[in-house]
């Protein structure tokens, strides 16, 4: 299928794009990769009227420390998140994630930003961005104003931007020594939506967990922590049988769904799994 | 010699520097001018009557030139789509038309069409075709099909019954009486969509003033085609013309006449322009055929030592909405599963009934796949349930090589092999023994391998012309032509239609030692309906068998041409004469010697020719053989599964393959990479699904799981040769044994991974979830 009829505008500073998305109401979408939307569009699942194009405003593909935190441009790519030296040193799970998303075409195209916004359950950033207690700086008419990605994702394709709002940057506290995470995803193919996937952050101090954080993919309607999870293992020894016993509680709280790759039972289980292999895996390295 | 210096050759495909580099002309990439596009509105409704259809908004969108509806175009429809015998001449079905006329049927099915300037207004004014439905209550599921009561598809059929076959010999009752170990199974082969990475695509251009129809798609029967067009349409054979140009794949989807080569057609006779119609890829998985769609259920009886006597099993075919033009070649599985073993009795039933999905139809295998799958699984239930090694059970049932040639209780005689010999290879290169040892050593950690056997056979080379048309309905055989010009090049027509398979490479092999012209100097043409004569196409695995044999005799007609005019020129007598390496001389006196260059030109120059003989140098073979070839191997799959995921990791996959004299042993390989992979995901990966309301859950590639290499293990390949007596090179077939294959060494793998669970079968495809919950079905207690 090709598209419904659009027109198309390409604004060069991110105030132009946001005065077109306020001319346009909620006829307009943002386009950043296309990777998400486009397909939607081609299947005429989604018919926006306007496209407003921000693919080459300058200064939003990013990837730097500074104060304290690692900010990362909108239009920062799953591929250079993936390769970012910075982001393998600093936010592994970030990295990490990034490599499982998609094939190298989606890697290529698709942008941070766009992920966060698109808010699909079973996209692999959010559940990450939730792990890392991430704040999306966003623009709108009325100015800048900073989400907590606990805020931000609402519900399935829902975030809490609004119709005239862009995603300008996402900002992860730099970890302290000693953090580190990572990404578990399970799916039946190599490039497919993960049917369930977990992002876990610990942070290990001698021989206790400090820290942890674990978001969940493909639990419900939109991503989800797992705080039974963190409660158990939050200034516990990491043995074993810690470990083993916390991620027991890693379905807690979840609405997992029901589709062709799996039921609820299943996704529950899975959740289980993959929190005690992420926990074992980071825990594995102190 | 020249001879046997091209074929046995890995030579690259010359058809690969144009598909790696984007240059290939597929139908979209025809250059047409005045191009009208057409867009086909399709049904939402699994099953309802249409009871209006108003194109008035969509005629009056910007670009369109015309709308048409079912009823419109009846009284132009000469006949309705053509459905062949395929093993059940006596089977009820009903007229099926291009186009919907009052009723529907499946999701997908063709309801009016949309001619447009441009691709974009076709798709804007077909959303505002509006079709009014009265839905009908659906039926998706084979057995509730023919329950009582069970709503009708067709009237004119009378029920969703269209055929209730036996195909039995020997005693059952005896074998029945005579067994130690009855044991009763229910396999199931799913729906599947056979994703050619090309979907398909019809140009129809109807010169109004020469009165000449030519059509461009992308199908893998363009001779088959041009004479259902021309009777279809009423247009003479003659003024038809078919071109199967760039093909990207086919699988047995474009094996038949589809509703838009007619549409393409009569629009273009009815507006005087070239119509274009090119399917998206979710059109893609609902109107074009899908394969499989079957339960079988068997009845075995065997001796406590693992002797198989006989089997009953009932084949259940899901026709889905009509009866496709092959749509019953899979009863041929019923013909074949007797497989690579001697038993005394088998009875067979094979029953096809019509549910509202889209038709099924020959998908890679057709109907062999099912056969082994069956007759696989069923020597590993027999090996479970004697405890028997799975390798003893099929040394034990084999048909040796002292009994070929071999004829099965139903009738067809297998032309040749060994099958211990790929065994004993395929059990070598996995050190069975070693494995064993290794799977209970980790069954012991609490880690699942598990390892699975195919010792499959294949019929192919489809085939000889007296079974064929009394099986299937259509005499088939091979064809080529080969043709010397002037400056001594050749030019091959074949009868063939390769969609992927290299026939233009190993063609040219085949040509290149005959006449010793360089390979690089043959051009190999097909797929095109004026350049020869009539053609077979390409299905079943059977072009190198028949049509690859038809260029060695058609070169070996002209070789003998040439050796005629060799002596002429030579003034040598005939006898005296040998050609070799592509020159010709009087024997012992090679020195002084006429190259086919030479005798090329004095064939034109025809002065110079023996008095009485025609010019040129050119030869045609209709090559049709004494018996269909079998090909035979062993694949083993060794399989780990993550005991709390359900995830199956392969870990290798060994396949040892006979496919006699092997042309170009990396084409080869390259067949049999593709076939495991399709394979590989039935067993693990594919299925479409549909809801109780008759809609497709699994229309596009996120839903449809077709594996991709990263999903894969690199397959470890090697070959016996046991050249076929049927045919002049020795060829079989080796376009589908990979899947044919691969299915049941997946799943026999899985089952012998979970038989500490008690685990007796896994239905295709294996997934996670399902493997999963079969290990904790008791708790996750072990037997």
């Amino acid at each position: 299928m090709i598209p419904a009829a659009f027109d198309y505008v390409v604004p060069r500073t991110l105030p132009e794009a946001v005065a077109e998305l306020v001319k346009r109401g909620q006829e307009a979408k943002v386009l950043a990769g296309g990777h998400s939307l486009i397909p939607l569009m081609k299947l005429r699942l989604s018919t926006p009227s306007f496209l407003v194009d921000i693919g080459r405003i300058s200064n939003l593909n990013y990837i730097r420390e500074e104060d304290g935190h690692v900010a990362i441009g909108a239009l920062a790519t799953h591929h250079d998140i993936e390769f970012s030296d910075l982001l393998k040193k600093k936010l592994p799970l970030l990295s990490g994630a990034a490599a499982q998303i998609g094939d190298p075409q989606v890697r290529n195209r698709g942008t941070i930003g766009g992920a966060a916004s698109h808010a699909d359950p079973f996209g692999d950033f959010p559940a990450c961005l939730l792990a890392l207690d991430a704040e999306l700086k966003v623009v709108g008419p009325k100015g800048e104003r900073n989400i907590a990605a606990r805020d931000f994702f609402v519900d399935t394709f829902t975030s809490a931007l609004e119709p005239d709002e862009i995603v300008r940057e996402i900002r992860i506290a730099t970890p302290p020594t000693g953090s580190t995470g990572t990404y578990l995803k399970f799916s039946r193919r190599s490039q497919d939506w993960a049917i369930v996937a977990v992002a876990a952050q610990v942070t290990v101090s001698g021989h206790n967990v400090a820290n942890v954080a674990i978001g969940l993919t493909g639990m419900g309607s939109r991503p989800l922590r797992a705080s039974g999870v963190e409660q158990a293992l939050r200034g516990k020894g990491a043995h074993d049988e810690d470990i083993r016993a916390a991620a027991e509680r890693a379905a807690e709280g979840t609405d997992p769904p029901q589709d062709l790759n799996g039921s609820p039972d299943y996704r529950r289980h899975l959740a289980q799994v993959l929190t005690r292999r992420a926990l074992e895996q980071i825990t594995a390295h102190h | 010699m020249a001879i046997s210096q091209m074929v046995g050759a890995s030579i690259k495909r010359r058809e690969d520097p144009r598909l790696v580099t984007g240059t290939g002309s597929y139908v979209d990439d025809l250059p047409q001018t005045a191009i009208v596009h057409m867009v086909v509105v399709r049904s939402t409704d699994p099953h309802a009557r249409i009871t209006g259809i108003d194109t008035t908004r969509a005629k009056e969108a910007d670009g369109v030139i015309a709308v048409f509806t079912g009823k419109e175009l009846l009284s132009e429809f000469g006949a309705p789509l053509p459905v062949t015998d395929c093993f059940v001449p006596t089977k009820k079905y009903p007229k099926h038309y291009p186009l919907a006329i009052d009723k529907v049927r499946y999701v997908g099915e063709p309801v009016a069409i949309v001619l447009a300037s441009s691709l974009s207004a076709a798709q804007d004014a077909a959303e505002r075709v509006e079709v009014r439905y009265e839905s009908l209550p659906p039926v998706v599921d084979i057995e509730k099909a023919i329950e009582k009561g069970a709503p009708v598809l067709h009237d004119e059929v009378g029920s969703n019954l269209s055929y209730d076959v036996k195909f039995a010999a020997g005693d059952i009752e005896a074998a029945f009486r005579e067994a130690e170990v009855k044991i009763t199974q229910r396999l199931i082969q799913q729906r599947l969509i056979p994703i050619a990475v090309e979907p398909r695509g019809v140009v129809a251009d109807y010169r109004t003033w020469a009165r000449k129809l030519t059509i461009w798609s992308s199908t893998q029967i363009p001779h088959f085609v041009k004479v259902w067009a021309a009777v279809i349409l009423g247009i003479p054979e003659s003024d038809v013309r078919v071109v199967a140009p760039e093909v990207g794949g086919g699988f047995g989807s474009k094996i038949r006449v589809y509703p838009e080569e007619i549409l393409t057609a009569l629009a273009s006779r009815r507006l005087g322009r070239p119509v274009k119609w090119i399917e998206d890829r979710g059109e893609n998985t609902k109107a074009t055929h899908h394969g499989r769609s079957q339960i079988w259920d068997v009845e075995i009886a065997a001796k406590r030592d693992g002797t198989v006597l006989g089997i009953r099993p009932t084949q259940w075919l899901d026709l889905g909405a009509y009866c496709s033009q092959f749509g019953t070649f899979q009863v041929l599985g019923m013909l074949v599963a007797q497989g690579a073993y001697k038993m005394k009795a088998f009875d067979g039933r094979a029953v096809g009934v019509f549910t509202n999905r889209t038709p099924t139809d020959a998908y890679r295998g057709a109907g062999r796949p099912e056969a082994t799958y069956l007759i696989e699984r069923v020597m590993d239930l027999v090996a479970r349930e004697t405890g028997v090694d799975p390798v003893e059970v099929r040394r034990k049932n084999f048909v040796r090589v002292e009994d070929q040639p071999f004829t099965t209780l139903l009738g067809l005689t297998y032309d040749s092999g060994d099958y211990r010999i790929t065994l004993d290879r395929a059990l070598q290169m996995v050190d069975y023994q070693g494995l064993r040892r290794e799977q209970a050593e980790k069954r012991k950690q609490g880690k699942y391998l598990g390892i699975g056997l195919s010792t499959y056979i294949e019929i192919c080379g489809l085939g000889p012309a007296v079974p064929t048309q009394a099986a299937v309905g259509v005499s088939l055989w091979g064809m080529s032509v080969v043709n010397v010009h002037f400056t001594g090049k050749a030019t091959v027509i074949i009868g063939s239609s390769p969609h992927g398979q290299g026939h233009e490479t190993t063609y040219a092999q085949v040509a290149a030692d005959v006449l010793g012209i360089p390979v690089e100097d043959i051009d190999v043409q097909h797929g095109d309906t004026a350049i020869g004569p009539m053609g077979m196409d390409t299905y079943g695995s059977r072009s190198t068998a028949l049509d690859g044999n038809a260029v060695h005799i058609s070169a070996m007609k002209v070789q003998e041409k040439a050796r005629k005019i060799a002596a002429h020129l030579l003034e040598a007598a005939e006898g005296d004469v040998v050609y070799e390496g592509g020159k010709a001389y009087v024997k012992g006196t090679p020195s002084k010697a006429v190259t086919i260059q030479e005798i090329a030109v004095a064939a034109f120059q025809t002065s110079r020719l023996p008095k009485g003989m025609e010019g040129g140098l050119e030869a045609t073979t209709f090559f049709d053989p004494t018996n269909f070839v079998w090909p035979f191997g062993a694949h083993i799959a060794v399989v780990e599964i993550d005991a709390e995921t359900g995830a199956t990791r392969i870990l290798r996959y060994v396949a040892v393959d006979d496919c006699g004299t092997r042309i170009n042993p990396m084409v080869v390989d390259g067949q049999l990479h593709g076939g495991i992979a399709q394979g590989i995901g039935q067993a693990l990966f594919e299925e479409a699904v549909y809801d109780e309301a008759g809609q497709l859950r699994t229309g596009s590639l996120l839903d449809y799981l077709v594996p991709t290499a990263a999903d894969l293990p690199s397959f470890e390949l090697e070959a016996t040769i046991t050249p076929s007596p049927v045919n002049p090179l020795g060829t079989k077939g080796i376009g589908e044994a990979g899947t044919i294959a691969s299915s049941p060494a997946i799943i026999n793998a899985i089952v012998d991974a979970l038989a500490p669970f008690g685990v007796k079968d896994v239905s295709m495809p294996a997934t996670p979830e399902k493997v999963w919950q079969l290990m904790h079905r008791n708790g996750g207690t072990k037997r």
